[in-house]
This record gives structure tokens, sequence and C-alpha cells, in this order.
């Protein structure tokens, strides 16, 4: 568990789990007719359209860099540049990020680099009730 | 069922015009596509209006507060990327439907600037980012390094996408722009989203375009001189694939509709002489050439490379200029392809006219996902 991971916090979306006194993960949900996983609770599969198939799996914390872009005009308040990365979780599942630990430039990002998912602060934004948030991350492995 | 014909097409100078409305934009386009079929407001039997904009707002409705309130139906359509097509192909399917002989479709958007996109809203924080990106030259960033990462695809080739349609738009007035950009210039741009630098990011801009069709019989009466026929109307959403919904797939989605075109049109990739797609960034552009069959997978960097894409070349794509150049007005979009591709049908479009053109194609996406694929005949 990263040092920023402060008691109290929220996380960022409702498939990242933060049980307490373990280690945080991402959880998908499996269809047990065809094996898609996907993110988030869904009780019907888009895949094979099997209805009350789904269940819970945790998501692995090793992946490989699928594609990316490095972002240099976000939204006003948005620091840029950072790199938007999507990274095949092994065990499957795809889950979109940034990935931070490396220089955002073309040079030093290699299709299907192995990154870690890593849990840290969510770059300090708080909620409009001042809530601050766990977020998850890629870093080059 | 009959056969559906377009009897009169037009659109407006793509432009910036915050001095007028939505349905002032679309009523100017309405009338310009009557006056090009011969008709007039009181001859339309039903309206099929597209926009993103003002989606809950009753814009086709308005337009004919604006031309003629004749009391026909009226359908609003919102479909992304593909609203104009998919307003075009619900006109389509009624005279296919036998229920109407004439009418009228129009596609129109007012944009503001800057970004479009944004990723995961909700409760909570923003989210954009922090889980990477969701603007949308991010988001065909990724879509067009996922080619790269298959077939090695550059940045120069990219690039070169964009230098391509900014020069087809020269030869185009009702292009937003008519500007040279050679490659340097491209690729020394601002950078938005790597790969896509600020001139390869589509151009927000307001338009209109709009379309009269008709029923076999109806061509046959007002005369087929002009008119041009519909030989295929196809939509699709995003079929599932794995990583789709992280990911948008645009091409899985595309691939489809291309497939079920081509059946439905009897003809295949190598019989048309010209293709308007949906090059909202340059990365989108190159990805689409293997999607519709241009060439066959893995050789889209080439086509680029040996300019067979390009006016005079094998096949021409985007002689209009393309989004890039002439413009993404969302709504209008759909039918404003449309209209490029009839009028070289037609033997009208100047300059930029692919001559002997026959046959052609026009794809639009909207992100989501909408795939539509009209393809046009030439018919005297």
């Amino acid at each position: 568990m990263s040092e920023a991971a402060v008691a109290g916090s929220l996380p960022v979306v409702d498939w990242l789990k933060l049980p307490e006194g373990e280690d945080p993960y991402l959880e998908g949900h499996k269809c047990g007719d065809c094996g898609a996983i996907f993110l988030g609770v869904r009780s019907v599969c888009s895949k094979c359209g099997a209805r009350d198939k789904l269940a819970p799996t945790k998501l692995a914390n090793k992946g490989k860099l699928y594609s990316y872009s490095i972002v240099y005009r976000s939204f006003p308040g948005i620091e840029v540049p950072y790199i938007s990365a999507v990274v095949d979780l092994e065990g499957g599942g795809t889950i979109k990020g940034n990935l931070i630990g490396v220089e955002p430039d073309p040079e030093n990002l290699k299709f299907d680099m192995p990154v870690e998912v890593v849990y840290r602060d969510a770059l300090g934004r708080k909620d409009a009730d001042g809530n601050s948030y766990i977020s998850y991350f890629f870093q080059p492995a | 069922m009959s056969d559906v014909y377009i009897m009169g097409v037009d659109m407006i100078k793509f432009g910036r015009f915050p001095d007028k409305t939505v349905p002032q934009l679309g009523a100017q386009a309405a009338l310009m596509a009557l006056d090009d079929a011969g008709l007039t407001i009181h001859d339309m039997q039903a309206l099929y209006c597209g926009n993103l904009g003002q989606a809950n707002a009753m814009v086709g409705q308005r337009i004919l507060q604006e031309i003629g309130q004749t009391g026909i139906g009226v359908v609003n359509c919102a479909n992304a990327c593909a609203t104009g097509a998919t307003a075009f192909r619900e006109a389509w399917m009624s005279i296919k439907a036998g229920i109407n002989d004439v009418v009228l479709a129009v596609g129109v958007e007012q944009m503001g600037k800057g970004l479009l996109g944004g990723a995961g809203g909700g409760a909570g924080i923003p989210k954009e980012g922090l889980l990477g990106s969701g603007t949308m030259p991010a988001v065909f960033a990724e879509a067009g390094l996922e080619h790269s990462r298959k077939y090695g695809t550059t940045f120069e080739q990219f690039a070169k996408v964009s230098v391509k349609n900014h020069h087809h738009s020269t030869l185009n007035p009702k292009a937003m722009y008519q500007i040279e950009t050679p490659l340097d210039v491209v690729m020394n741009a601002e950078m938005i989203s790597y790969p896509n630098t600020k001139l390869m990011c589509s151009v927000n801009v307001d338009g209109a375009a709009a379309a009269v069709l008709v029923s076999e019989k109806k061509a046959r009466e007002l005369g087929m001189q002009r008119a041009v026929r519909v030989r295929a109307s196809i939509l699709t959403s995003d079929p599932y694939s794995d990583r789709d919904l992280v990911m948008p797939d645009v091409n899985a989605v595309t691939r489809k509709a291309a497939a079920e075109a081509w059946e439905m049109a009897g003809c295949g990739p190598d019989d048309i002489n010209l293709v308007e797609l949906h090059d909202c960034f340059a990365t989108a552009e190159i990805l689409h050439y293997e999607n519709l069959g241009l060439c066959k997978d893995g050789e889209a960097g080439r086509m680029i490379d040996e300019g067979e894409v390009a006016l005079g070349g094998r096949v021409p794509v985007n002689v209009s200029g393309g989004l890039l150049s002439k413009g993404h007005p969302l709504g209008a979009t759909g039918i404003a392809n449309i209209y490029e591709v009839s009028t070289h049908l037609r033997g009208e479009a100047g300059k930029r006219q692919v001559e002997g053109a026959k046959l052609g194609l026009t794809h639009v996406i909207g992100l989501g996902s909408a795939c539509a694929i009209h393809v046009l005949e030439k018919v005297s």
C-alpha cells in the first residue's frame, strides 16, 4: 500500500477496492458463460447476453502497455503533459489510466512494455465535500 | 421496394456564424436543397432533422417555422457524429417502406471552439488527466497508435493525411479553410495529443447540409438527369470487442457496416471512385482505408505514401478537404459528405472533380458508437 493512501480516502471508481488492512485492488466482473471481463458491477454480459452469470474477480496488478497517447492539451486546470495509457492486465481485463514514472516521450514508450498498477492519492483532487481519493496509476515494471 | 434517389442536395459554406441560430442555418441549407431539386417545402411529406447540440429542442420543427409550417411529420435525430447520416437514413427508410415519395433530410450544427470529450464524469472528482484522457484527440491518438503497434505506421504517415486533405480543401470553396499545409507545418504544429497535432484535428465549425430524397416513381416524374441513386444505406453500432468499453473500437463498427454496405449495394471497394470518410483526426483516416477495404490490412501507410488516396490517385479520399479542413459540424457532417459525393457523381465538382465518377461512398462514425455508410451511384 502506498504511503499516500491515507485512511478515510475514497476510491476514484467503484471498481477500485480498498479493503481495510489489505492491499487495494481492482475488481472486474467476469461472465461465467463466455469469460468476458467488465469493469464495474453489471448483471448482463454484453458479449454473449448471459444474465446473472457475472461474478466479481480480482484483476491483476501487472500488465502490458497496449496503446497510449501523450496529452499536451486538456481541459483548464488539468496538468499536462501526461501519458494516457491503455493496459491489458495479466489474466484478462483492459483498463485506461495515467502512466507515471517515465518521461512523456514516444522514445520511452514501447508497445507491450510491462507495467504495474500502483495506488496513490488522486493528484490532490477533492470532491465538493472535501473528501480525498485514491486512484490507480501505471508505472514501468 | 422502390429505389431511392437524391434529387436535391446542398450545403452552406462551413464557417462560424455566431449571429445565426441553429434553425436558421438548417433552414438555409434546406432551401438550397429544395431549390436544387426544383421543389418547395409544400412538396415535402416529412422532415428528418439531425442535430446534436440541441437534441432536445425540436430543431426540425423550428426549421419549418423558418421556411414553411406545412404540418408534416418531423423526426429529430441525435447519434453523435453519425447524426446527419442517421437523419438521411431515416428519410431513406420512409421511402423504402413506401410511406413517403418525397422527403427532406437536414443536418445542422453550431459548435463552440475547443476540445470535445473528457474522461468519466459522474460522482466524486474529475477523472480527466487522472484515469488517462477521454478527450477526442487522445482517444483517436490511441486508436491510431494501435495501428502503429500492428503495422509500424509512423507519425509522418498520419501527418500526410492532413497535408492531403488540406490540399484538397484549397479546391473547395465551401470548406472552412483553403490553406496548404506542408508536411513540416503539420508535424510542427502544436501537439494536442501525440501523434495528433493541431492540424491533424478536425475543425469545429458551424454548418448545415440538406438533401431531398424521392422514390423511383417521383424521380421519373421529375427527370433523372441529375439524380443520384442510393445503392446502400447502412447503420451499425459497436459490436462487442475486448477493449471497446475502455478504448472505443472504431474499426469493428466500420468493418461491419462496410460488409453490409457491399452486400446491399452489390458491389465492392474496387468499384468505388471516391470516398468521403470520417477523418475526425488524421489518425482515424488511416484506419478506415483498411476498414472500408480500400486496401488490405497493413497497407494504409503505403496508400498515403504513394498518393493513392489523393485527388488523381486510385481512390481519392476526402477530396472535399474532409473534416480536417472542410470542417466538422457534427450533425451536418453526414449529409455534407453525401453532398460532396453526389456533386462528383453529377460531374459538378469543378476543380476537384474526380473524373468519370460513377460510384462513391460516404462514411461517418459517432463515438459511442454509431457508423453509417452510404453507397451512391450516378444515374445517367
